[in-house]
């Protein structure tokens, strides 16, 4: 067993991706992700890390960087957050569409305006449909597993996809707790060297983001789409392995007292486990309540999320994200297409909370089980979502 | 991307549309999208080159005697090589012609 | 599950006492959580951070809203806001003062168990400046024996490098000289 070591968050981030051995990182400094990055530039100079270090003019050249890099078949690392995200955006989507691997970690930060540097999961939601493998971690060690993990998906040869790391910005970014780090032998053995199918060399030339007329664009799409789907089955292999390693087994969505539970609670990301706790209180009081956490995003996990659901009369589903004029918060209204083929389909309240980190406690989720439940009783399907604890709401 | 026979399936496809035939380029019949072709009058011509250096699809070559002719599998009929002829020894005739 | 919110200003070391103690709970082998209120802070803002430490993984990631122990690293500060807010009522408060335990009760009307020490004499007589953060941990330490004194001397020394000593010896001062009125 690896060492069990208390650090801040961000910090034994850049020590997991010191162990996956990068061979370059690019990225510009944004609040909350800052952390990570400056670490890495500390480890990259004092010599602990042999790689480059690129401290590029703004984020658009970070990924255009990462997407060079991982094109001749180096492994590449970058991170960001919300507004450094969206000027990232261009080359976010070319990364995926031309099958190159690398880890990013997400800050989780608001997109502004107003401008807010604090967490929610509106930069997620607006990158949703960039085609690469997204995954929530809920606390510190889960940050650490991941960005091997990443490496070790993404890179699969039957993969071949970038791979997004949502950590929550501030609260688990600037939280200090104990995390295992792993031995060198483990990460040897779970993560291979880097083998790409095509690499660019000048002895096997070849074309990287050609042209695509629409006579071929759709199929390549498609293929891009049916890659994404298919790599569920090395995410699955790939946690399974790490379980084996380390000990600790990743689903696509976790699940806690859910088995018998009448009511479900579903959240994403660092909610997780301040709501397992509003599960303990609640079956205390003898209500059968469980949680369903969604891990894996993209690609979304529809047949664990049906069977976690089961017979399952009611779910409360927990957003940080607002789809502007939208029915819900973007996880819900996943959620509910999720659950349009079945016969017996639970009610679904959602709350849109916990924006711009605004604090929300055990008796705020309490609160939202109650009104849940009013809700229920009375007819849950006359509003699409409820904004929770905003005045004059 | 050039016209294949029967265009690939998306399970045909290279990873990520990647082309990895290099220089596939020169595949396609660019010749196809000309109307009127250069026709060079060797009695005219001095062998200068102009010609040669001009043309923006490298589709003029050197003939074993010196002179000048198109490839007119990638041609386009552009006429800047009768344009730039110093002694005006190259004509663009119709293709019909 | 014992939790802990610090009272401090920008630039005092709020955080960083927090960070520590949690380090030193880490190192006992114990979980420990510490994370500032996020913000954009100024030196000399009034700042927050809170801090817990359990004997099993620490799942909640909200604010310490009802502390077990506020922790106070600036006297200034007892005036401007309404540190005990949320204090459950065997609660602690642990804070920096010149003055005695008697005479804070009696001026802010605190009805919880104190402890009082004169952080900025220490801090500046063993520092040379006001800066309270590892002599305000010894206070807290004699008020409630939340981890080990001698935990926190590897944390001190990771974070403070050449004048580790010296905050040693500010933290081994508040260890002794931090009066409870309990």
């Amino acid at each position: 067993m690896g060492k069990r070591i208390g650090l801040e968050v961000s910090l034994s981030a850049a020590e997991a991706v010191k162990m996956a051995d990068v061979d370059c990182i690019a990225a510009y400094p944004i609040t909350p992700q800052t952390h990570i990055v400056e670490h890495l530039s500390e480890l990259v100079n004092d010599g602990e890390l042999d790689a480059e270090f690129i401290p590029v003019e703004s984020e658009h050249s970070a990924m255009s960087v990462c997407t060079g890099v991982a094109a001749v078949g180096a492994r590449a690392f970058t991170c960001t957050s919300s507004q450094g995200l969206a000027l990232m955006n261009e080359i976010v989507h070319i990364a995926a569409s031309m099958r190159l691997p690398m880890v990013m970690i997400l800050a989780n930060r608001s997109m502004s305006g107003p401008i807010s540097i604090w967490n929610d999961h509106t930069d997620v939601m607006s990158i949703r449909d960039c085609g690469w493998i997204q995954v929530f971690a809920n606390n510190g060690q889960e940050v650490f597993d991941h960005v091997l993990f990443g490496y070790r998906v993404g890179e699969s040869q039957k993969v071949m996809l970038p791979v997004m790391i949502h950590i929550d910005g501030f609260i688990l970014t600037h939280v200090i707790e104990p995390v295992e780090f792993w031995e060198t032998q483990q990460v040897e053995r779970y993560l291979p060297a880097f083998k790409p199918i095509h690499a660019l060399h000048p002895d096997r030339p070849v074309t990287m983001g050609a042209f695509g007329m629409p006579s071929m664009f759709s199929e390549v799409k498609v293929a891009q789409d049916e890659a994404l789907i298919q790599s569920k089955s090395e995410i699955m292999a790939a946690w399974n392995e790490l379980g084996d390693l380390v000990g600790r087994y990743y689903r696509p969505i976790e699940t806690y007292r859910s088995e018998d539970a009448e009511t479900l609670f579903i959240t994403q990301g660092s909610f997780g486990e301040t709501v397992s706790l509003v599960v303990d209180a609640l079956r205390d009081e003898g209500k059968r309540v469980g949680l369903l956490m969604d891990r894996l995003w993209r690609p979304f996990p529809l047949d664990e999320f049906r069977q976690a659901v089961g017979n399952a009369r009611n779910l409360i589903v927990i957003d940080r994200a607002i789809s502007y004029g939208g029915q819900g918060g973007p996880l819900a209204m996943d959620l509910r297409s999720a659950l349009y083929k079945e016969r017996n389909q639970p009610n679904i309240t959602n709350f849109i909370c916990g924006l711009a980190s605004r604090d929300v406690t055990i008796d705020d989720f309490k609160n939202m089980f109650n009104r849940s439940m009013e809700k229920i009783e009375g007819n849950p399907r006359e509003e699409d979502f409820e904004y929770y604890g905003v005045r004059g709401k | 991307m050039a016209k294949t026979k029967t265009d690939p399936t998306w399970q045909e496809l290279e990873i990520g549309g990647i082309v990895t035939n290099p220089g596939n380029a020169a595949e396609y019949k660019t010749g196809d999208w000309r109307s009127l072709r250069p026709l060079w009058d060797t009695k005219r011509c001095v062998r200068c080159g102009a010609c040669y250096i001009f043309c923006p699809d490298a589709s003029i070559y050197e003939t074993e005697e010196g002179y000048f002719e198109a490839d007119l599998y990638h041609c386009k009929g552009c006429g800047i090589c009768a344009h730039e002829c110093p002694t005006q020894s190259i004509k663009m005739v119709e293709e019909e012609e | 599950m014992l939790e802990i919110r610090l009272h401090g200003r920008g630039g005092q070391g709020a955080v960083t006492s927090a960070e520590l103690l949690a380090l030193a709970a880490i190192s006992e082998g114990k979980y420990g959580q510490a994370f500032p209120s996020f913000g954009p802070e100024r030196r000399g803002a009034p700042v927050i951070a809170f801090c817990r430490i359990d004997d099993r993984q620490i799942k909640i990631r909200s604010y310490v809203n009802k502390p077990d122990i506020v922790l106070v690293l600036d006297p200034s500060i007892l005036r401007i806001a309404n540190v005990a807010e949320g204090l459950k009522e065997d609660g602690i408060l642990v804070t920096n003062t010149k003055h005695k335990a008697d005479e804070i009760r009696r001026e802010l009307n605190l009805n919880y168990k104190l402890a009082v020490v004169n952080a900025n004499r220490i801090a500046r007589e063993e520092l040379g400046l006001p800066i309270t953060n590892t002599t305000m941990l010894g206070a807290l330490l004699k008020a409630n024996a939340i981890v080990k004194p001698d935990s926190l001397i590897g944390p001190i020394r990771d974070r403070f490098g050449r004048i580790a000593e010296r905050n040693i010896k500010a933290f081994r001062r508040a260890l002794a000289e931090t009066e409870l009125a309990f």
